[in-house]
């Protein structure tokens, strides 16, 4: 009995997986429908990095004229400032979710949520599968230029490269920032539960996220109490964190606090996605649909 | 064994009243009114297997309503539902691989990626033994004549052929109970026949049981044996699709075709004329008097041809939800 079981569990498992690859595959499949679009908006996403870097360079000179180079902003010297600006570039990659709460705020507004209910398929690990492929046909094509920027500007890592306690804490801080980014953003989608339109909830928040994330500057360049609150909220994880970490400007016991953290804020924000999806389909079933 | 039992099943819900004018929307964003709209107002139905059933009415008579009930994608506000001795709205996901519930205008198929694709991931989804997924698509495929279209992106697709390819995504898994809303909506003439005579054959084959609305007479005529109607959220009528005309009409319509020379002069005394298009003469006679009054025709007049029919469904149909709307 108990054996049966168990093969059982493990049968379940298997097709469990086998389901994800096959969603996988398929969504791949459909991002390559649009390969033209696919790959010159891929590629156009490397544009703002020389903005970026002109920008610093102005801002250094002006800082100090004759030796822009040996100037620093609390800590970061010029070279660091690019290197960080490229690193989180890299964890935007992971954790940014483009289209995604619009589209969950879609498909319960025109009501094709209802193939979620009618059919044998959980509609949050559907999206989160489809969501893998997305990220794995954007890295499949971004994969050669994103190496080629990091090559050209590899004078910029000063330091070298990390020790392979921090590298490996830099994967994980990617691939966690990528669950947090989609649990973060299917919540937002959610509240289409209750507001009919989300847009304006959804420009709020990529607003506040622009600044907060770490996307806009270093976040140790804030003011207290200003650092020391963003340190406790979630949105720092999608991009100023990996960046830091690689940097080496989070090491030791606050390494280990900051991870502990980034996977509390993952399972709450599994949770509370779970939790509106439940909440949302009852209010959903019971107004008519 | 009832393979569908529906007791007493109401479902109303709320919608927020909305008034003409700037004004009023202002006062809208504090104080809002809603209305209780009741859509399905106690229905109490029973459905054996095999059977295919139409379900009838006004829009906005409850039938989709009904339908979403049974599929489980929203909860009725009293009364109850089993379908295969599930409850639809607890979503059981043993349920969910057993039924399937296809909406006209709604796309389950995937739109940049040929129908094939969908097709397997519905494979996996409902967890369809592989030699026998390749024996259903095959026969559906087959069945309804898109072999070749399978390879297309679903956008390229024209209607006719999309509705096709969802009603094989919908019965890939061998669904024992199949939910159709307007499966022919917006369809031309031939298309529309097509998927007719696919379900007819598909449902005698299989024996499953079927529910289905659409507002095409002629897709109910071919496919029901029963009919049911539903207006103002209740059942008006359930029986066979002649039995409505036994119920809500009460004349037939006779055709006589003219002999020549002879003149259509006096006719109107034994019925309204329908039409006069010399030498043919359509007149309506109350059902009773039919015979009596076909005799004193034939005495009378000199007749080449007869011929005794039913009003036009659709006529029959709109005039007892006319008829329905106003004793309401």
């Amino acid at each position: 009995m108990n054996e049966s079981t168990h093969h059982d569990s493990a049968q379940t498992w298997q097709n469990a997986w086998k389901t994800r690859s096959i969603i996988l595959k398929t969504a791949l499949a459909e991002r390559l429908a649009y390969r033209g679009d696919f790959a010159l908006g891929t590629l156009m996403r490397f544009l703002p990095i020389i903005t970026q870097i002109f920008l610093w360079w102005a801002i250094f000179q002006s800082l100090s004229p004759s030796a822009p180079n040996s100037a620093s902003i609390s800590g970061y010297s010029f070279h660091d400032m690019v290197a960080y600006y490229l690193l989180t570039m890299l964890g935007r990659a992971f954790s940014s979710m483009p289209g995604l709460s619009s589209n969950i705020a879609k498909t319960i507004r025109d009501g094709e949520i209802k193939r979620y209910l009618v059919q044998p398929i959980d509609f949050l690990s559907f999206l989160f599968w489809s969501r893998v492929a997305h990220k794995i046909a954007y890295y499949s094509v971004a994969f050669g230029p994103f190496l080629l920027v990091f090559f050209l500007c590899r004078g910029y890592f000063s330091a070298g490269w990390p020790d392979p306690t921090t590298l490996v804490c830099f994967i994980l801080s990617l691939l966690l920032s990528f669950t947090l980014g989609f649990y973060l953003e299917s919540c937002l989608g959610l509240v289409g539960f209750w507001m009919l339109e989300v847009s304006s909830l959804l420009f709020v928040y990529m607003l506040l996220q622009f600044f907060l994330s770490g996307h806009m500057f270093p976040l140790d360049l804030l003011p207290e109490p200003f650092r020391t609150i963003v340190n406790y909220l979630p949105i720092k994880y999608l991009a100023y964190f990996p960046a830091a970490v690689f940097l080496g400007k989070i090491q030791g016991t606050a390494l280990l606090w900051d991870m502990l953290l980034l996977l509390f804020w993952v399972a709450f924000f599994y949770a509370l996605s779970r939790w509106a999806y439940a909440k949302g389909l009852t209010r959903y079933s019971g107004f008519g649909g | 064994m009832t393979i569908i039992q529906i007791d007493q099943l109401t479902k109303s819900y709320r919608v927020y009243q909305k008034k003409e004018g700037l004004r009023e929307a202002i006062r809208g964003l504090f104080h809002r009114e809603y209305k209780t709209v009741e859509a399905v107002r106690g229905i109490s139905l029973r459905v054996e297997p095999g059977e295919f059933v139409a379900f009838l009415g006004p829009n906005g008579a409850g039938k989709t309503t009904t339908l979403k009930l049974l599929s489980g994608v929203i909860f009725p506000s009293s009364g109850s539902a089993t379908v295969m001795g599930y409850t639809p709205w607890k979503r059981d996901m043993q349920y969910r691989r057993k039924f399937a519930l296809v909406m006209g205008q709604k796309n389950q198929l995937w739109w940049d990626l040929p129908a094939q694709e969908s097709f397997r991931l519905h494979q996996q989804i409902y967890g369809i033994d592989p030699s026998q997924f390749q024996k259903n698509l095959q026969e559906l495929t087959a069945l309804l004549d898109v072999e070749k279209l399978l390879g297309r992106p679903v956008r390229e697709l024209s209607l006719g052929e999309r509705m096709k390819m969802e009603l094989i995504a919908a019965l890939l898994h061998s669904p024992e109970v199949l939910f159709l809303d307007e499966p022919t909506i917006g369809l031309d003439v031939v298309a529309q026949y097509n998927i007719q005579q696919f379900l007819k054959h598909y449902q005698e084959q299989r024996k499953i049981t079927i529910l289905l609305t659409s507002h095409y007479m002629k897709d109910v005529s071919a496919l029901c044996q029963r009919v049911v109607v539903i207006a103002q959220g209740i059942i008006q009528y359930d029986g066979s699709l002649n039995g409505i005309l036994d119920a809500f009409s009460g004349y037939k319509v006779v055709q006589l075709q003219l002999a020549l020379g002879q003149s259509s002069q006096g006719l109107e005394r034994f019925g309204e004329v329908l039409k006069a298009d010399l030498p043919r003469v359509s007149l309506r006679v109350p059902r009773p008097q039919v015979s009596k009054t076909l005799a004193e025709i034939l005495n009378t007049y000199s007749i080449d041809d007869v011929a005794v029919e039913d009003p036009p469904l659709e006529e029959v149909i709109a005039k007892m939800f006319h008829s329905i709307a106003n004793t309401q």
